[in-house]
């Protein structure tokens, strides 16, 4: 029982350390073609940073699936193996 | 080590009431009392603020009207980049009702009502931090990606998920429910997040940090309510669309 919460502890920090990693590199793409973009013409300054915005926030969910994962482990999973 | 302890404590860090709900039994139904409770909040804001706006109607608008034209403007215009200019207008409602219960729910959950609101269980927080309200405006949001096809193409909408070719049939189908799954999880995830962060700096530092975290979650909140508008809206465009291309297929 214990490996059980272990198991469930150690894979919530996991799920989403690792969720992490691929929307990090991604966002940071993104922001740095946006600072480019900005640099190359700043009077299109408005437009980027909405559709940046946007885009920031839609690479932002896939970290949250992995926390979302992690919050079911934490509070639905563990207090099932604790009784 | 004394500052940490509260953390390592994992019933105090539960004590922020994930997962925790009100029972009610309503005709046989199981549902999350405080959660229905905050959406009537937030639906009455919005119903006495319309009802407010549009008391003395003047044709050059000023004060709330003013505003409320401001954002009418600004919901119609996100339904007609996604829908196109023929037929946005009749899903105008549907998009800025979403945007705005999405919005004023989720400012909802940045007022502290709940130091002075107690409930028996749970407590008075954003209802989209309940994964039944994402769910069901999600709901919403597939239904009208159906009703849209099918208004346009009728039955011939079917076509939609054998073209261009059979084998797309599973895909199609999976993308309908990943859809569902994506809009739930992206708003439900977002906004417990935020609270669950702000959950965690107050249990550390209870003054003044979180403060400039409230300001960027006021922010972020309202971006999730323009994704889910937007998206709600880029899929009631698509089935349009491909309604057209259902009904005339060499018409490309």
């Amino acid at each position: 029982m214990e490996i059980a919460i272990a198991g469930s502890v150690i894979a919530a920090g996991l799920a989403v350390g690792l969720a992490a990693i691929g929307p990090g590199i991604g966002q940071g793409n993104a922001a740095s073609s946006a600072v480019e973009g900005i640099a190359r013409q700043p009077e299109a300054e408005g437009k980027i940073r909405g559709t940046l915005l946007l885009s920031l926030a839609f690479m932002e969910t896939l970290t949250i699936y992995g926390l979302v994962v992690s919050l079911i482990l934490l509070f639905v999973i563990l207090p099932g193996f604790k009784g | 080590m004394a500052l940490l302890q509260p953390v390592s404590n994992l019933t105090l860090f539960a004590s922020l009431e994930v997962g925790k709900h009100w029972d009610w039994n309503l005709a046989g139904f199981n549902v999350h009392g405080e959660t229905i409770l905050a959406t009537w909040v937030a639906m009455s804001v919005l119903i006495i603020l319309a009802w407010m706006g549009t008391r003395k109607l003047s044709r050059v608008p000023d004060g709330l009207q003013g505003f409320l034209e401001y954002g009418l403007g600004f919901m119609s215009n996100i339904a007609r980049e996604q829908i196109g200019v023929k037929a946005y207008k009749s899903y105008t409602p549907l998009i800025a009702t979403i945007f705005l219960f999405v919005f004023s729910a989720n400012w909802l959950g940045q007022i502290p009502l709940r130091a002075f609101v107690h409930f028996p269980e749970g407590e008075f927080a954003t209802p989209s931090n309940d994964v039944n309200t994402t769910l069901g405006l999600a709901l919403i949001a597939i239904l009208s990606f159906f009703y849209a096809g099918f208004r346009t193409a009728g039955l011939n909408f079917f076509k939609v998920f054998i073209m261009p070719n059979p084998l797309f049939l599973p895909i199609k189908i999976i993308e309908v429910f990943a859809r569902v799954l994506s809009l739930t999880f992206r708003l439900f995830g977002n906004i417990l997040a935020e609270e669950l962060v702000l959950g965690v700096l107050i249990l550390l530092v209870p003054f003044f940090v979180p403060i400039p975290l409230m300001v960027l979650f006021l922010f972020t909140s309202a971006i999730q309510a323009l994704i889910f508008a937007t998206l709600t809206a880029a899929y009631v465009g698509e089935a349009i669309e491909e309604g057209h291309h259902a009904i005339e297929p060499h018409h490309d």
